[in-house]
């Protein structure tokens, strides 16, 4: 039965995944006093690379046409690690919320190795600032993680999400989860999904080369990661309340966040993940102070 | 004369076996791999000496961590560092072999006078080289004189091991040496350190206090930030491996140092935890960078050159080279489902599983270890992106490159065996963790109930999870039309070697980021036709080796120095030092009516 439930689970998170996309953008665009696309733009999008031919460079090898399977795989293995609907719905036999941050890095790193092979500098440049901000990322996500997981002794995402009673350090370190959150969907003010400036784009500059069915498959992929972080936040570190209210609610604070703040400079984000390395080194505190 | 204590006896616990198989599960591939790879590259004559001097150094250390005896174990370490120096030179007629090689030789005797210096303390008391009579003595020992003996064990082994700042020499020697001997220097000899450690500090000195875990501990640190930041910025592919070594060590310390910690809070249970994912992280370490410098091995004697800078494309040219490669990088990034990540996981788990069972700043400072060991695997990550993808990836950069073949079976075989085993020790890592947990027991006693964990952790479910999802993508999203075309080049023309990222680039906004501690320096030259026409740029980026120009210079000068000053009374006339025998006889004499 649990096991029926957590595949029913992945199933309706990963068919629900374009939508929250779309979601913010509609908000984004609620703000700035415009129409938009619709809600469900990210579908057309994806139905629309599906029928789409690939267009792959001729220098490319096996790693650039495999990337992508090992992006979907990993993005979808992590997100059996997460209850989002419930405490108890979950792979938990299979890891914990440490393993989670590792089985990202893995597709992670595949994808950045597909964008040096085309040789191209826009896909090398991508790679490079992709493990860059990466690599400053992992210590705030494990923090953060270790913080809330601290307060019931078990890294473990369905004792973390089980556990009842409200923590000062739990919330302090939901601060830094959603600047990881932020950092690892390519949101503003780190990187930007909307524009291809050769200067700024990472995530983008990484994919530039792919086309058709494969960019399909990393554009669901990133979907499926923004779910999967959003619901660490609402499902592990924020315990109570309804699940997709909070879902809701994160989404609008990502948008909110979105249309106040510009892309920072390559090297400013370095700042802000030193920021949140403090954020969740106070949670870390605050948790062994036994709030 | 009596001798002192039985010189042929041999320890035969799970300590010495486990290292004796790890030992034995490197060299034997190395040994295979290095017929093909010597072939061509040395003469007859050279070859058999080159065999003789690698068989007698795999005895060495097989002797290192199999026998019962300090003396017989200093005995044998030294052998070990003398064979190992003679490989290093092998190729003497590069300057930079013999300087390394110097190097070499001098750290490894610094450490190897600290260790000697600790044995013949302990000595003073049990009046036995024997282990068993080492550990009895050292239950009696004064307190201050253990915490003596346990820092000049940590200098001696910590040099073997390449602790910061004690690594000087081995991002000199690991690259230079053959790269079969590179593989068993940089996979099994610098862990012999590591036995030691268990060996005498765990096993016969006993840890006497809190302070010597947090030591280790911060070392351990140091070593793992340390050294993946200069293996990012370098681009020398062996010596990139060499300072991953340095990071990978720091790794397994930040195992033995928590265990060391965790033993002294009455924490036997985590102690037995961060122990087991200490040695894991050994043998695990063994086999990926065994693996990696084999195959760096192969691109070198395929193109000639060891500067990823020259090479890329190879994937195309050397696909079982290239796969192996791929399969070690991401063991050592730790990524599911190989190895390293089970060895990282269990170590964030003991030092997660520590914090929660202390308080107060213990629990912040075991938090922040954790913190700054996911810093130095994401690092990891980058770096080995950079290495495998600027080497094997996109266009070549060089001639050697284009024209590189695959090697012979005899240098693959040994490559797709330990990415195999790589991949074995990840997928079966709950077997191999109940071996390596029998091991830890050996070594410190363990609580009833063994190991325990906060949470669980199954590669096999990651594994197939991973596998059936991608399978998923494939069969239901496979792409159906495929064009070829060139790169997209902004509609300039088609794009070459020379528009690449290079892996100078690709580490550059780490050089930034992290510029406190690399002090990156550039050199530009511009090499002009005439005054107004620049013909082409030069651009060098160098990173400052701190520990190299802050620490050993000064000293090397200072040794320098003290000798110059000592110069002055050898000026080499006779009558001058007709006078000192004099003055000394009329000391002695004044010296002997006194006492």
């Amino acid at each position: 039965m649990k096991y029926l439930l957590v595949a029913l689970q992945i199933v309706v998170l990963i068919a629900v995944s374009p939508f929250i996309t779309g979601l913010i953008k509609k908000i984004k665009n609620f703000i700035r006093l415009r129409k938009g696309p619709g809600v469900f733009q990210p579908y057309y999008d994806l139905a629309k690379l599906a029928g789409k031919e690939e267009v792959i460079s001729r220098d490319t090898s096996w790693i650039f046409a495999f990337a992508p399977y090992a992006v979907i795989g990993s993005v979808t293995a992590a997100l059996l690690l997460v209850p989002a609907f419930g405490p108890g719905i979950s792979l938990n036999r299979a890891g914990d919320l440490i393993a989670m941050i590792f089985i990202l890095a893995f597709g992670r790193f595949f994808m950045a190795l597909a964008g040096l092979d085309a040789g191209s500098a826009f896909g090398g440049m991508g790679s490079s600032r992709e493990m860059f901000i990466s690599s400053l990322v992992e210590p705030v996500a494990l923090l953060s993680v270790f913080a809330v997981s601290l307060n019931c002794g078990s890294t473990d995402a369905q004792a973390v999400a089980s556990y009842g009673t409200f923590r000062f350090s739990t919330l302090v370190a939901t601060g830094a989860l959603f600047a990881v959150t932020i950092a690892e969907t390519s949101r503003i003010p780190v990187d930007n999904r909307e524009t291809h400036l050769e200067l700024t784009m990472i995530h983008e500059a990484m994919v530039l080369e792919y086309s058709g069915r494969s960019l399909a498959l990393i554009e669901l992929a990133s979907h499926i990661k923004q779910v999967l972080f959003f619901s660490v936040i609402a499902a592990v570190a924020v315990p109570f309340g309804n699940y997709a209210v909070k879902m809701l609610v994160i989404a609008a604070a990502v948008a909110a966040l979105e249309v106040s703040m510009a892309k920072m400079r390559l090297f400013r984000v370095v700042d802000m993940m030193s920021f949140s390395f403090v954020l969740s080194v106070i949670a870390v505190v605050i948790s062994a102070m036994g709030y | 004369m009596q001798l002192a204590g039985n010189f042929g006896d041999l320890s035969g616990d799970y300590l010495s076996l486990f290292f004796l198989f790890t030992i034995l599960l490197i060299s034997v591939p190395a040994a295979v791999y290095s017929t093909g790879y010597m072939m061509g590259e040395y003469g007859g004559k050279k070859k058999a000496v080159l065999w003789a001097l690698l068989a007698a150094f795999v005895s060495s250390m097989a002797l290192v961590v199999l026998t019962a005896n300090a003396f017989v174990f200093l005995v044998a370490w030294e052998l070990m560092s003398l064979l190992s120096y003679f490989l290093v030179v092998s190729d003497f007629k590069h300057e930079k072999s013999v300087k390394a090689g110097t190097i070499y030789i001098v750290m490894t005797h610094i450490g190897t006078a600290f260790m000697t210096a600790a044995f013949l303390v302990m000595f003073r008391y049990s009046g036995s080289f024997d282990f068993s009579a080492l550990k009895e003595a050292c239950s009696t020992m004064p307190p201050e004189i253990k915490n003596i003996v346990f820092l000049m064990l940590l200098a001696g082994f910590g040099t073997k091991a390449g602790l910061v700042p004690l690594h000087i020499w081995l991002p000199y020697a690991h690259p230079q040496a053959p790269s079969h001997i590179s593989s068993i220097m940089s996979a099994v000899m610098i862990k012999t350190a590591v036995y030691g450690m268990l060996r005498f500090v765990f096993m016969i000195l006993g840890i006497g206090a809190i302070w010597w875990g947090n030591l280790v501990l911060v070392l351990a640190l140091v070593s793992c930030l340390a050294g993946i930041m200069y293996a990012l910025t370098e681009n020398d592919l062996k010596r990139l491996l060499a300072y991953s070594s340095v990071e990978n060590i720091g790794i397994i310390m930040l195992g033995v140092g928590a265990s060391m910690v965790f033993m002294k809070m009455g924490l036997p249970a985590v102690s037995l935890l961060a122990l087991c994912a200490g040695l894991f992280h050994l043998i695990n370490h063994a086999v990926f960078k065994g693996l990696l410098f084999l195959c760096a091995g192969s691109i070198y004697k395929a193109t000639g050159t060891r500067n990823i800078e020259h090479l890329g494309g190879l994937i195309k040219k050397m696909p079982v080279t290239a796969a192996a490669f791929l399969a070690g990088s991401i063991a050592i990034s730790g990524l599911p489902p190989f190895n390293g990540f089970v060895s990282e996981w269990l170590t964030l788990q003991a030092l997660f599983t520590g914090a929660v069972n202390t308080g107060g700043s213990y629990k912040i400072f075991l938090c922040v270890c954790a913190a700054l060991l996911a810093l130095t695997g994401g690092l990891a990550a980058a770096c080995f992106v950079k290495a495998f993808g600027v080497t094997f990836l996109a266009v070549p950069r060089s001639r050697a490159a284009e024209r590189a073949g695959e090697v012979p079976l005899s240098m693959k075989a040994p490559m797709v065996f330990l990415a195999a085993a790589a991949v074995l020790l990840g997928v079966g890592a709950p077997s191999a963790i109940r071996c390596i947990s029998a091991v830890a027991d050996s070594v410190i006693a363990a609580p009833a109930g063994g190991i325990t964990l906060s949470a669980s952790l199954n590669t096999v479910i990651i594994a197939s999870a991973i596998f059936t999802a991608s399978a998923a993508a494939f069969y239901f999203m496979r792409p159906r039309r495929t064009t070829e075309c060139n790169t997209w080049d902004c509609g300039y023309y088609k794009l070459g070697a020379r528009t690449e990222y290079s892996a100078t680039a690709f580490s550059k906004p780490l050089r930034i980021a992290f510029g406190f501690f690399l002090l990156p320096y550039s050199k530009t030259e511009k090499i002009r036709d005439s005054f107004y026409h620049v013909r082409s740029f030069k651009y060098e980026v160098f990173t400052t080796p701190v520990f190299r120009d802050y620490v050993y210079e000064p000293a090397v000068k200072l040794v320098f120095m003290a000798a110059r000053q000592v110069k002055k009374i050898q000026p080499g006339s006779i009558h001058v030092y007709v006078a000192y025998i004099f003055a000394t006889i009329v000391l002695l004499v004044i010296f002997m009516g006194r006492f």
